[in-house]
């Protein structure tokens, strides 16, 4: 059990930084072994959770402090590994009920982001932070591929879990 | 007739009242307030089509198609029909996830939907 994320990436809540966002977590879930498809969703949910922190929880101030934790999980008996993804941010908290994806029948421009992150990814949670913002766990289990090896496979890579981690070495300052 | 580019829209009139929207790099937040106000711009002025060519898109995200939401509705409104074409599988992925893949007009070539 780690406590901190293997990869660590802090960004200011500018629009700008999506890209950079997207394509390290993206190349990323590829070197653990997601096909092209799954990558591309992975760093659609990302981009989905950064874009509701700057629009919704900054309201659209573009110089506030994101940070982005990535690890692998490595692949075991009953696990066949993945990525937990942790995004903490100072923004105004809000009750983590209420983060739910909008009724889809209503078809009206915005409100995707939070059901596109819940149907892309297999588990996701939010949590009040200790002290200020929001803390957003996502994880998606990859499938088994055959061939090249993976960043998780390495020796001494163990899966994070992100209740211990929030509670002992928070992201941020 | 017609071809212009905006910093990252090119706009072709292929022909009278159609006009080709085609983004050439990727939709997020910091890109669809632009495509937005392109779409914005087209519509009216005598267009009766506006085609959104999505060839040169390889991503895009919740703000690209609540730009596109928006612009379907306000095509309805003005009475010009508005065609999505040549998305890859990873926008239509988006689409589907949002369950919008049948709100939209959406065919596999520029010609097919300046034809539609």
């Amino acid at each position: 059990m780690q406590d901190r994320a293997e990869i660590e990436l802090k960004l200011i809540s500018d629009p700008m930084y999506l890209c950079g966002a997207r394509e390290l977590v993206g190349c990323i879930a590829r070197r653990i072994g997601f096909d092209d498809m799954d990558c591309s969703k992975i760093a659609l949910a990302v981009d989905e959770a950064l874009s509701n922190i700057i629009r919704h929880g900054y309201n659209k101030v573009f110089d506030r402090p994101i940070w982005i934790g990535i690890s692998p999980i490595k692949p075991s008996a009953d696990s066949i590994g993945g990525i937990v993804i942790t995004i903490d941010d100072e923004a105004k908290q809000v009750d983590p009920c209420a983060m739910k994806g909008r009724c889809l029948e209503d078809i009206r421009p915005g409100g995707l982001g939070v059901h596109i992150i819940q149907e892309v990814m297999d588990e996701v949670r939010y949590e009040k932070r200790d002290s200020v913002g929001m803390r957003l766990v996502m994880t998606k289990r990859a499938p088994r591929a055959e061939g090249s090896p993976r960043l998780s496979d390495r020796k001494g890579c163990a899966v994070t879990s992100m209740g211990s981690k929030s509670s002992k070495t928070p992201m941020g300052p | 007739m017609g071809h212009q580019q905006s910093s990252f829209i090119s706009i072709d009139r292929p022909e009278q009242g159609v006009v080709v929207l085609m983004p050439t790099t990727d939709i997020d937040m910091s890109r669809s307030p632009e495509l937005r106000t392109a779409i914005r711009q087209e519509m009216g002025n005598g267009v009766h089509k506006v085609v959104v060519d999505l060839d040169e898109v390889h991503y895009m995200d919740s703000s690209g198609l609540a730009t596109l939401v928006e612009a379907m509705r306000n095509a309805s409104k003005s009475d010009t029909k508005l065609v999505i074409c040549c998305m890859n599988q990873k926008v239509s992925a988006i689409f589907e996830i949002a369950r919008l893949d049948s709100f939209f007009s959406i065919v596999a070539s520029r010609d097919e939907a300046i034809s539609l």
